[in-house]
């Protein structure tokens, strides 16, 4: 207090106008300094779909709409047939895959590190899931080749295979022959590259819960099942849903991993132990030798993936909005 | 279009460049060169203090990068033809050349037992032969004990001149895989996986049973995979060795093709291996750098003259003498310095 007044003294008479308007400016620069930072991310998206359009126009030109469910892709024939729908299939069932592991497991993680498990074991598994996020993509990768493809050829999947054989559209899926290249290698792998997005996410937003409204709910009798089901979760939906998109985005865009395990191979299957591609891992391996239309229909591809990328968090926010109208806030 | 090239150009060069220095050559391109040109590279710095900073982005890019003179020489695996060449004003000869090899995994089957020929190679890639017992490969090994599996294909996932190189000798092998698939960098495979890089086609190989791909020799031969021997245009059976690559090279004929436009798959002569890539160097035959033009000959001389033992222990094919004569003769004749 004393410091404080004797500060006041020395400044001498006070001038209030003056200290309004330093006030104002430092105020005004703030306030533009963080518009034009939010300002540059559109300028920066803008600048990309910009250059990805004008460099995908030859063959949006060439190949038109039929670009979307053409299955062909033989950029060596002449001229060259191109066509997306490997790629964008790829894509969405090995992210569908990966998501549908991910997401009760990443939730049920989330959910005894904050509410069942004991305080001691919380921290090591807290970091283990830290430590998942920080394993660069080319490792995955390599242990999804080296260690889980052989794995999954040599046990699970012709388990899977014997137990569907004859079962109608499940058997189809579950087809073989067993391959340590395919989609649903890499939808496995996914899965594990982005459980630490899910799990984080949702601790921490498991921890927002205000612990009066748990009592409150534990007084009345509630279970823990129920306390989860019936109190944290609804209170932390959007949160949640948050973390899960994040988790999504990443699994329609990662490129080194998939590119590893996935078999490259533009042919559509039924089986999801067939090899297949997605359109970030297609780009990657084709794009340094390409030219010309061929180049063209990678640049178109990538926008695909943009574009892919954007309706799938718009109809997310949508799922979202209506979800909390139907709430009732 | 050409302002995206420019910056994927831009950003591939940023990432790839260490020092460059004002005096040095620049090169961009093949990356089948790569491991060899580096080591030329060395030695010509401990020579001449003279460095040589070669990208290794790719055939497709170092032509590209050549196209936009942002650099001294370009690399490709796949020689261009005579009218680019003109329409651009490049000259070009081939550098370095290698074998091709196909390689499988088939238990109780080492290297160098099993034969195969190019229409029965074809067949397997494009599909029509499934099992290892087919009677195609039994009658081109009836004394091998095949099993009755099925045949998994690995192929190479990203663009390169491998492909290039091997798809055109299928092309040349089978009218059928001529019409359904053709040559180039990246095809249509119509069956298969693929996998990233030499290296890449190599683990998968050894990790996969009754599996066929196909590698450069030295991949081969450093993993240790089961490499098979080929049946060449003779019609003779002949094993992936320096002799049988040399002789594809020194059996084709060199001075009736112009701007040296030859792939060196299916040669005539009874010692050739059939599959054999080569390396082509670009350069611009009026350089706007005329002294970093000559500065790159050199380099390339020193190559010839000096590089062959160091790119044999790394298995490469150094081009024959008769062949050097030829093209230092272009050299004084085409590059204006």
């Amino acid at each position: 207090m004393a410091v404080e007044s004797n500060v006041i003294d020395a400044a001498g008479p006070y001038d209030r106008a003056k200290a309004l308007s330093a006030f104002k400016l430092g105020d005004v620069t703030f306030y533009w300094i963080t518009r034009l930072s939010a300002i540059s991310v559109l300028l920066i998206l803008g600048g990309i779909i910009v250059s990805l359009i004008i460099g995908a126009v030859p063959a949006m030109k060439e190949y038109g709409f039929a670009f979307l469910w053409t299955q062909r892709w033989a950029p060596s024939a002449d001229p060259p047939v191109l066509g997306a729908l490997g790629p964008m299939y790829g894509t969405l069932v090995t992210s569908f895959i990966a998501m549908l592991i991910a997401i009760p497991v990443g939730l049920g993680i989330a959910i005894f590190l904050t509410e069942l498990c004991p305080q001691w074991l919380r921290r090591p598994i807290g970091m283990a899931i830290e430590l998942l996020a920080g394993i660069p993509s080319i490792i995955y990768g390599m242990w999804g080749f080296f260690v889980l493809g052989p794995f999954l050829a040599n046990t699970f999947q012709p388990f899977m295979i014997k137990i569907f054989d004859g079962v109608p559209v499940l058997g189809a899926i579950f087809a073989g022959p067993p391959s340590y290249l395919s989609l649903f290698n890499a939808a496995l792998i996914l899965a594990i590259m982005v459980l630490p997005f899910i799990t984080s996410i949702s601790v921490d937003v498991f921890k927002t819960v205000p612990p009066v409204l748990k009592e409150a709910a534990y007084g009345v009798g509630c279970t823990t099942w129920e306390v989860v089901r019936s109190v944290v979760i609804p209170y932390t939906r959007v949160g949640v849903i948050g973390g899960v998109m994040l988790a999504l985005g990443r699994a329609l865009g990662e490129t080194m991993a998939v590119t590893f395990i996935i078999g490259n191979s533009f042919r559509i299957s039924s089986s999801i132990f067939a090899p297949g591609t997605t359109i970030s891992a297609a780009i990657a391996s084709e794009f340094a030798e390409s030219d010309g239309l061929h180049q063209s229909g990678l640049i178109l591809l990538g926008l695909l993936l943009f574009v892919l990328t954007f309706f799938v968090l718009a109809a997310a926010r949508l799922m979202l909005m209506r979800l909390e109208k139907k709430a009732g806030n | 279009m050409n302002f995206i090239k420019t910056i994927v150009a831009a950003g591939l060069v940023a990432a790839t460049t260490t020092t460059a220095f004002a005096a040095d050559i620049t090169g961009a391109g093949s990356t089948f060169i790569f491991p060899v040109l580096s080591k030329w590279a060395d030695a010509y710095k401990k020579e001449t203090g003279n460095g040589v900073n070669y990208q290794s982005i790719g055939s497709g890019a170092g032509i590209k990068q050549i196209q936009a003179k942002t650099v001294t020489f370009g690399a490709t695996d796949a020689p261009l033809k005579v009218d680019q060449l003109q329409k651009d004003g490049f000259a070009q000869w081939p550098m370095i050349m290698g074998g091709i090899v196909p390689v499988v995994n088939i238990e109780g089957v080492k290297a160098g037992e099993l034969v195969l020929d190019g229409p029965t190679l074809a067949d397997i890639f494009v599909g029509k032969i499934t099992k290892w017992d087919d009677a195609a490969i039994k009658k081109l090994n009836p004394s091998a004990k095949l099993p009755s599996d099925a045949i998994s294909v690995v192929h190479r996932a990203d663009g390169s001149g491998t492909t290039f190189n091997f798809t055109n000798y299928l092309s040349k092998a089978s009218a059928d895989w001529k019409s359904k698939v053709g040559e180039g960098t990246a095809v249509e495979w119509p069956v298969g996986v693929g996998a990233k890089g030499n290296e890449g086609v190599a683990g998968n190989i050894a990790q996969t049973k009754n599996s066929i791909g196909y590698v450069e020799y030295a991949y081969a031969k450093q993993n240790k995979l089961t490499y098979t021997k080929m049946v060449n245009k003779a019609g003779k059976t002949v094993d992936p060795t320096n002799e049988s690559f040399q002789a594809a090279a020194s059996n084709a004929d060199w001075t009736s093709a112009p701007g040296y436009y030859l792939i060196l798959t299916d040669q005539p002569g009874d010692k050739s291996w059939p599959i054999v890539a080569t390396t082509f160097v670009l350069m611009h035959k009026e350089a706007a750098d005329k002294a970093a033009s000559q500065e790159a000959l050199k380099f390339f001389k020193f190559a010839f003259d000096k590089g062959a033992k160091s790119a044999e222990e790394l298995d490469y094919i150094p081009m024959p003498s008769n062949v050097v004569k030829l093209i230092e003769k272009t050299w004084s004749a085409d590059i204006k310095s």
